[in-house]
């Protein structure tokens, strides 16, 4: 099922909180950028209908002002075309 | 605990959203970040200098077992502070390629077969000794990189130059740092600028020279807009000759034709004396006049001989030859509007703003690239505004050591490590180091770049050594030069990472140690030399560059020149190096120091770095009480060129209508050998393309996507049109990235070179355009 990584832009003053939150998310894992008010959140969920879930809760997040999608990999589609990133 | 496929798809994942986040906010820093909790494993952190440009990037590379999964940049490395660019954030991933060379290939009956590598080498030895017994010395040679680490090119220059007797040592820097180092050397008599990255937090004004510093230099953009950010009244022009992303974020961008660049940079002078913004009482003390030849060609025929001359003149004589190069008249050269010079010209003239002037290719890569050097600095020094922070002349490399190997090792034909082969007194020094007799070291060079390539053409040369670079990309007119390594007498060696047009034309490839898979030393752009350990082994057989040379040289008899142990023969040869450069002028930093910190700049001196050149505050080379002491020069003097506007090898004509202009792209390095094997960066550009301007492409006919085939008198490759993308070029002009060896560029450009520095112009030939 996907990886997905995302550029977050938090509320003002929303930073740590929203930080702790996305951390605190199954299948999520954040960490900040040191000199501006953005996270980068990675996201990996194990099939189609928790990686549904988890988006639709990603849109309500309290502290989140936006968040921009920068990076999406379907992992098993690419097994199935036999790229291995040239990770064994 | 290992790393498994989808932690390195989750670092993948991780950093290319860094990468993103770092083009939509310039100055950005992940630095604080550690790891993905719970998805990595443990990771080690260990630093490196980026292998993708001649910033010099402290990168940190995160380590899982013996392999590197990811990238982060080095909070304590001054020149990027933490940032890093795509290309950068994505390094790691080029040294796990699928087709990554592992083993050593000999050419056995027509075909390439796998050997074992101290095969390989005994056959590479074995074929010098035929070679030279043959045909003489100089007829085997050896063209390496500004991606060399500085222990590659050291010994490379001891085998060759100490050992074998033969000056035919070049490598790729000479395609793009050439003119830099001859507009230093004939303007300050001495190489490499005179500031730092610092100078972009002091400056209040930047003039970039047909430089898109946003793709070729992307941090150091990125710091140029923080300061923009931070302070009031900065103002960045972009000076070029075709609208790019640099050109977007600019307060203001200037186009300009082809080659004009020398009348306007005259017309600036012109308008600083008439306006009386020269710094006077700088002039008089720390500059001298003078004028060399005119007319003096393009090189593009083989043997092609220059030598300047150089005579003094006095300020008059100086402002009477600008009397040419009015605003008025230099706008009908140039397409510039006076008034726009004129804007120019206050920007430098006013004694209230600091000005840091960069460039790279576009000046560099220019049939009078020596001249358009000397021009900017004329402007900095009238104006006085060199040497001190924020006033700065700045000539950027475009590899990671270019200078640090290229530059100071002395890589070229006529270089040594310390001064030039036609001067006895350094071959004297390099003997004695290098512990050969005198006599081993021709005082004669013999060729550049081009005509290295012309002498393999014509049988003068039939053994040529090519490590890490792609020269059957890269070289200009390309046709003939390929051709010429394919003869049937020719003998070529390759030591590369992957498979590239390059090794196709080999006899013997040699697998090769990348990047922080061996312990190595860069030089950057400001005088920094960086230092980084093994942090991974490479694969299979694949061994150093500067290893598989010590181990030819041993089989050719000089085990007393190459005595060291493979554990520590990195330290010994910086030490032995070092004594070249053991003087206040350009005293390098020892190995210990080099391995604790990110980076040192040289002359380092007393423990101390020297961060602004040639001023006594900064410099302890500089002669105390003196203002400034341009101590390349006899008598502490700069000096100030007339040079005149004189056009292109080829320009456009009825025939061949069209500018052909060539350079990079932010995803890819070069030929794109290794970020081509980058997933993410392979798929964000995946093909060359050639921008066509919007109108033109109407008269054409073309729209976006559709191909257009390119012809020069020389070769032609059909391309798609990139119409209104990243890049747009004015009316009559074309641009095409070279990365792509699917569409070599390079057969269609000119082997037309400056006289002074032989560097060739990739920057303006004449093409016509059909619809294919």
């Amino acid at each position: 099922m996907p990886v997905l990584s995302y550029i977050a832009i938090p509320k003002t003053g929303a930073k740590e909180e929203l930080l702790k939150l996305f951390n605190s998310m199954q299948f999520c894992e954040a960490f900040p950028a040191d000199n501006e008010d953005i996270l980068i959140l990675v996201t990996d969920t194990p099939d189609s209908e928790r990686e549904d879930e988890l988006q639709a809760g990603l849109k309500y997040l309290p502290g989140l002002d936006s968040l921009s999608l920068a990076f999406g990999c379907d992992d098993e589609q690419l097994q199935a075309e036999g790229d291995d990133y040239g990770v064994q | 605990m290992g790393f498994n496929r989808r932690a390195f798809i989750k670092s993948a994942a991780a950093t290319s959203a860094m990468a993103s986040a770092a083009s939509l906010f310039p100055g950005v820093s992940f630095a604080g970040w550690k790891k993905l909790e719970g998805a990595t494993g443990m990771i080690s952190w260990q630093k490196a200098p980026c292998r993708f440009c001649g910033t010099g990037c402290g990168v940190l590379v995160g380590v899982s077992g013996d392999r590197a999964v990811a990238v982060k940049g080095d909070p304590n490395c001054s020149v990027n502070k933490g940032l890093c660019c795509v290309k950068g954030y994505h390094s790691v991933q080029a040294l796990y390629g699928r087709d990554r060379i592992t083993k050593a290939k000999v050419r056995k009956k027509g075909k390439m077969v796998e050997v074992p590598i101290s095969e390989a080498l005994d056959l590479v030895a074995a074929k010098i000794k035929e070679t030279v017994a043959r045909h003489g010395k100089d007829s085997v040679a050896m063209y390496g990189s500004g991606q060399w680490t500085i222990p590659d090119g050291y010994v490379a220059s001891k085998l060759f130059k100490g050992c074998l007797g033969t000056n035919n040592l070049e490598a790729n820097a000479r395609l793009c740092m050439a003119s830099a180092v001859t507009g230093f050397m004939t303007t300050f008599g001495i190489d490499e600028p005179m500031g730092c990255y610092e100078d972009i937090e002091h400056a209040d004004v930047f003039v970039t020279w047909g430089n898109n510093m946003a793709e070729m230099h992307p941090v150091l953009f990125s710091r140029m807009l923080a300061a923009r950010k931070r302070k009031k009244d900065v103002v960045i022009i972009d000076f070029a000759t075709r609208s790019t992303r640099s050109s977007q974020a600019a307060d203001k961008s200037i186009l300009f034709k082809p080659s004009t660049d020398l009348a306007v940079a005259n017309a600036i002078c012109y308008e600083i004396i008439r306006n009386g913004w020269v710094n006077e009482s700088f002039v008089k003390k720390h500059t001298t006049f003078h004028k060399g030849k005119t007319d003096i060609g393009y090189g593009t025929e083989d043997h092609f001989a220059f030598k300047d001359k150089a005579e003094d003149m006095s300020f008059a004589e100086y402002k009477k030859f600008l009397g040419d190069y009015t605003p008025e008249k230099v706008e009908k050269i140039s397409g510039v509007s006076a008034r726009d010079i004129r804007y120019l010209a206050s920007l430098y003239g006013d004694p209230t703003k600091k000005v840091t002037s960069f460039w790279c290719m576009g000046m560099n890569q220019h049939v009078r690239g020596t001249w358009i050097n000397n021009l900017v600095y004329n402007i900095h020094l009238l104006t006085g505004k060199i040497s001190t922070p924020g006033n700065s002349p700045f000539s950027l490399t475009g590899q990671p050591s270019a200078c640090g190997t290229v530059r100071e090792v002395g890589t070229l034909t006529h270089k040594l490590p310390h001064g030039v082969v036609m001067n006895e007194k350094d071959r004297q020094m390099a003997a004695k180091i290098w512990e050969v007799p005198l006599a081993n070291i021709d005082p004669k060079p013999t060729y550049h770049t081009v005509e290295m390539f012309r002498a393999l053409d014509r049988g003068d040369i039939r053994f040529m050594w090519i490590q890490v670079t792609n020269p059957m990309v890269t070289i200009p007119n390309l046709n003939r030069y390929r051709d010429g390594a394919l003869k049937d007498d020719r003998f070529i060696v390759v030591s590369d990472v992957y498979p590239t047009p390059t090794t196709d034309v080999a006899d013997v490839i040699l697998p090769a140690a990348l990047w922080i898979e061996q312990e190595g030393l860069f030089g950057n752009s400001e005088r920094r030399t960086q230092h980084f350990d093994q942090i991974v082994p490479p694969p299979g057989e694949a061994m150093s560059d500067t290893w598989q040379i010590i181990e030819v040289a041993r089989r050719l008899g000089f085990k007393k020149q190459f005595p060291w142990s493979e554990e520590e023969y990195i330290g010994k040869i910086w030490a032995e190096y070092r004594r070249f450069h053991d003087n206040p002028k350009h005293n390098m930093a020892p190995y210990k120091v080099l391995k604790e910190r990110a980076g040192v700049q040289w002359p380092f001196v007393d423990g101390r770095e020297t961060r602004w050149r040639f001023n006594p505050k900064y410099d302890p080379a500089c002669k105390p009480g003196t203002g400034f002491d341009f101590y390349g020069k006899k008598d502490g003097k700069a000096w100030i060129w007339a040079r005149p506007y004189e056009p292109a090898a080829e320009s456009p004509d009825a025939e061949y209508n069209f500018w052909l202009n060539t350079g990079r792209v932010i995803e890819h390095w070069h030929t794109g050998s290794m970020t081509r094997r980058v997933p993410v960066l392979h798929q964000a550009m995946p093909e060359s393309y050639v921008e066509i301007n919007p109108e033109d492409a109407v008269d054409l006919g073309v729209v976006n996507g559709e191909k257009v085939k390119i012809i020069s008198r020389r070769g032609a490759v059909t391309m798609k049109a990139s119409i209104n993308g990243r890049g747009v070029p004015p009316r009559g002009m074309v641009f095409v990235p070279f990365f792509d060896e699917a569409y070599l560029i390079n057969e269609v450009t000119l082997d037309a070179f400056c006289p002074i520095s032989k560097q060739p112009d990739y920057k303006k030939c004449a093409v016509r355009l059909e619809k294919a």
